[in-house]
């Protein structure tokens, strides 16, 4: 088989298939190419300001590795003047999360970035081991999802940090997407392919990785030769989900840019104001302060559930009737503050929405 | 006909690994009978030889399951004809799944 040339610079060989595009590129070119259509996401959508702690939430995962390594390169590269962090939360699964949270100890000394790791033992007293223990394997990922939304951004909030990135990608994204429409939940179609979703009680959520493929990710990696982890949940994710992924795997197969399509068709969506209205009003939680759609967030009724021992009954249900007293001796959620800097970015910052992110 | 076989280099990652025994490489023979080996060749093998449980998440028909990457001596195979390219004897062969992990 005859090498081809790379279709940027002629000269060297080609090898790689850009999955977007088609265009057969090199080594040297894939990279550049990558970082700075990652470039051009972040500053098109002018998600940082200069000066700002940023946390990277780093599972040790291809996706938070690969998203470790290019803000630290685009930041020198470009100037964007960010204190970048790595934020890490420890949901204590033995055989999985003791082994992917020694990956980000290393890539803490390889990217010499700050480490800051939390754990849902330290801060909700139990661990996702126990967790499954008194639920069971079938929701304990509902469990996990609402406890590390919290846990990340309590974790930044206690490094004084108003701004979270995560390396969803975009196969992740249009699963993402995928899945709104399966639920049903048009609310959170439009949010779901934001790059960054802001509020006034909220750290703020950005998505650099928004437009960038999966397969793209592990190339990348693998030429780079990073340091991740690789190995499933030993309590596999929920089977809706996983179901939503394969298909969407078929069909990048068959077509590659399904997936950036499938973004852009949530991005042109208009939701009506109907159900715009009829979303419901945030507030804070009665119990821990965070942000909250109810009196008491998902957190504070699962943990109460948990606390009870009927875990089970608190899914589905409606927070709103989950008693409001606590036991003096029952586990509760320490007070949620927002960093001072969010405070004073928001009172500048009249253009945010009070809405949760996704 | 004669037999035609390749020695080969064939790594795994990204999770991969796990359905081979946990083995991140090994070395073996491909051959096919009066034509050159091929990827398709290599990737059956793989399957009926290698894997002991789980198949599935390694093959789906005669190709590799979707969301796993193939690269012959650092090239996607998606330049290199994927199924029918032909092998040469020495050729490293990564899979890497994109599926594991975040
Ligand atoms: S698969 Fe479920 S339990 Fe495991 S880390 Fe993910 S959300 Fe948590
Ligand atoms: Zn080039
Ligand atoms: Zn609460």
């Amino acid at each position: 088989m005859p090498p081809r040339p790379c279709q940027l610079c002629s000269n060297n060989r080609a090898m790689i298939k850009r999955p977007k595009t088609g265009q057969q590129v090199c080594k040297e070119c894939f990279f550049f190419a990558f970082e700075e259509e990652i470039h051009k996401t972040i500053s098109d959508a002018n998600t940082f300001k200069r000066g700002e702690r940023v946390a990277i939430g780093a599972s040790g995962g291809k996706d938070s590795t690969v998203l470790a390594h290019v803000m630290k390169t685009l930041n020198e590269r470009h100037d964007y003047g960010l204190e970048l962090f790595l934020l890490s939360i420890d949901e204590g699964i033995t055989g999985y999360r003791d082994d992917s949270l020694e990956t980000v100890k290393r890539n803490k000394e390889q990217y010499q970035l700050p480490l800051k790791i939390l754990s849902y033992n330290e801060l909700y007293g139990w661990t996702m081991d126990r967790i499954v223990e008194a639920v069971g394997k079938k929701n304990n990922c509902t469990f996990c999802g609402v406890f590390r939304r919290q846990a990340l951004d309590r974790g930044a909030s206690s490094l004084n940090i108003s701004h979270i990135v995560t390396g969803h990608n975009a196969d992740d994204v249009a699963e993402t997407v995928l899945m709104n429409i399966l639920r049903g939940d048009v609310s959170r179609l439009g949010r779901c392919v934001e790059i960054t979703t802001r509020g006034e009680d909220t750290i703020n959520r950005s998505k650099p990785f928004k437009y960038t493929y999966e397969k793209e990710i592990v190339m990348y990696a693998y030429f780079k030769k990073l340091d991740y982890f690789s190995t499933e949940c030993i309590y596999s994710p929920e089977a809706y989900r996983g179901f939503a992924r394969t298909y969407i795997k078929d069909l990048e197969a068959l077509r590659p840019s399904t997936i950036i399509d499938i973004i852009h068709s949530a991005e042109n969506i208009r939701i009506s104001e109907v159900v715009q209205d009829a979303l419901p009003k945030q507030q804070k939680c009665q119990r821990c302060g965070y942000i909250s759609s109810n009196e008491l967030c998902k957190a504070c009724v699962l943990l109460q559930g948990l606390e009870k021992g009927t875990a089970k009954m608190a899914i589905g249900s409606k927070a709103k009737h989950v008693s409001q007293e606590v036991s003096s001796d029952t586990r509760t959620i320490p007070m949620f503050k927002m960093p001072d800097q969010q405070v004073r970015n928001n009172q500048t910052n009249q253009t945010n929405q009070a809405k949760q992110s996704v | 006909m004669s037999s035609v076989t390749r020695n080969l280099n064939v790594e795994f990652g990204g999770g991969l690994e796990i359905l081979f025994n946990h083995q991140r490489q090994i070395k073996l023979v491909v051959s096919a009978q009066g034509r050159n080996p091929t990827v398709r060749d290599l990737i059956k093998k793989l399957a009926d030889e290698h894997i002991n449980e789980r198949r599935e998440l390694f093959i789906e028909g005669d190709t590799v399951r979707p969301g796993i990457l193939v690269l012959i001596n650092d090239c996607d195979w998606e330049l290199r004809d994927e199924l029918d390219g032909e092998l040469e004897d020495g050729d490293v062969v990564v899979f890497i799944s994109t599926l594991h992990g975040g």
